[in-house]
């Protein structure tokens, strides 16, 4: 297969024109064979690409801070909470939610590939899937935090969570100040993708974006 | 396996990089190879250990140098060569040369809502009792199997603490092998970042890593 053997030897720049054919030809070939319905490949993709993303996830976190109830179901079965809200399924099926307080902020990897939440968070982003914060997360995650403009104090634990199983984690962020009486719905713009994996922090009550 | 795939605690790979606000996907082709990797799984010619596996067999240097959707994209492609459903001509011609083999199931698109739905839990029925409990001490054996594992380098050999059992879960080892689920307890470990990246490591920092019942020795 000389295809594949070029473009281990070329590297970069004649990787990206030749794969967008090699995946052509892959999909007509599987397609040619009867092996997938292309109409269920257009349905994967308007999943993850439209319908399922960090929205559900900012549900989650914010129906936790106004129901001191459904957080500790949360924090107690996490799989079952969150299906309580209709978020269930693939890279779901055994949630765990890890919470962050004054004194400890979680933040979740996944070193040996990129095991990643789907239901709740959508598909990973490119970095988190990449070999920078891949080897560092566990490592220096201080300094991973400071990539993304958080400043951890010393009297925090930081505790890193690797994904190396099919347990998926979601961290559930601190509740901002300044934001009693809030809706869920006000609550759930503060909540970012970021303070999710644990490489960032809910937005401040006045970083509120403009509701939709 | 000790591959490119294992990189926790390496050095080297510069700055994380985030892109604002960015897409499910950046070009059309990675649409097509995660939807395609998705839909040839459901078809029971592997497991997702093996599609792990796949991935992270490739050269070291070549896996380094691709983006996640071209490691896929090798995976899918050693699979598929793997289970013999194509041949390195048809991939070269993108058409059918030989009979397809029959499969027991093909992901037909009115299915698919209900199996994202559904997904496929790993935990497993099992009539042992786990032989750790929370606050048990424990080491992670220092196991190098040459195929697939679940237990990064870094931990190896490294003290830690039960902080939860996880349930009985498929083994990856043995599921990646063909050689069947052969569940085993999953626990949670807790260890420290000193344990596990030496004395400078800040002294409240912890690292908890998902590990089986084999992976692990009573202290």
């Amino acid at each position: 297969m000389a295809h594949t053997h070029d473009d281990h030897e070329h590297g970069e720049g004649s990787e990206l024109p030749d794969i967008e054919l090699r995946v052509k030809a892959l999909e007509s070939l599987l397609v040619d064979k009867g092996y997938v319905d292309p109409a269920a490949l257009g349905i994967l993709v308007e999943t993850y690409e439209k319908k399922v993303g960090p929205r559900n996830g900012a549900a989650v976190v914010a129906k936790a801070w106004s129901d001191e109830a459904y957080k500790q179901k949360l924090l107690d079965d996490a799989t079952a909470a969150i299906a309580e809200l209709g978020f269930t399924g693939r890279q779901g099926e055994h949630m765990v939610v890890v919470e962050n307080t004054a004194q400890t902020h979680n933040m979740v990897v996944c070193t040996l590939c990129s095991c990643y939440p789907w239901p709740v968070l959508g598909l990973p982003p490119v970095w988190y899937k990449s070999a920078p914060y891949r080897s560092r997360a566990v490592a220096d995650p201080r300094g991973v935090l400071e990539e993304f403009g958080v400043e951890m104090d010393d009297d925090v634990a930081v505790k890193v969570w690797d994904s190396t199983a099919e347990v998926r984690y979601l961290v559930l962020p601190l509740r901002p100040e300044g934001t009693d009486g809030w809706s869920e719905e006000d609550l759930a713009r503060l909540v970012t993708r970021d303070s999710m994996i644990g490489t960032g922090l809910a937005l401040s009550a006045d970083q509120a974006p403009e509701g939709a | 396996m000790n591959g490119a795939q294992d990189l926790g605690g390496k050095h080297g790979f510069g700055p994380i990089d985030p892109e604002p606000n960015e897409p499910p996907f950046h070009d059309d082709w990675e649409r097509h190879v995660f939807a395609l990797t998705l839909a040839m799984g459901f078809t029971g010619q592997w497991n997702i250990d093996k599609s792990r596996h796949a991935r992270e067999s490739m050269d070291p240097a070549h896996y380094l140098s691709s983006s996640y959707y071209q490691i896929w994209l090798e995976g899918l492609t050693r699979l598929l060569l793997n289970a013999e459903l194509v041949s390195r001509e048809e991939l070269e011609a993108g058409e059918s040369r030989n009979d397809p083999v029959p499969l027991k199931q093909i992901m037909r698109a009115e299915i698919v809502p209900d199996l994202l739905a559904k997904g496929g839990p790993a935990d497993r029925e099992t009539d042992t009792e786990p032989v750790f409990s929370e606050g048990d001490a424990v080491r992670a054996k220092n196991i190098q199997p040459p195929g697939h594992t679940r237990l990064p380098g870094y931990a190896r050999s490294r003290q830690g603490v039960i902080a939860a059992v996880r349930g009985c879960h498929v083994f990856p080892d043995a599921n990646a092998r063909g050689d069947g689920d052969q569940p085993q307890w999953l626990y949670s470990v807790r260890f420290t970042a000193q344990e596990l990246f030496g004395d400078t490591a800040p002294p409240k920092d912890e690292v908890h890593i998902d590990m089986w019942e084999s992976y692990l020795d009573a202290v």
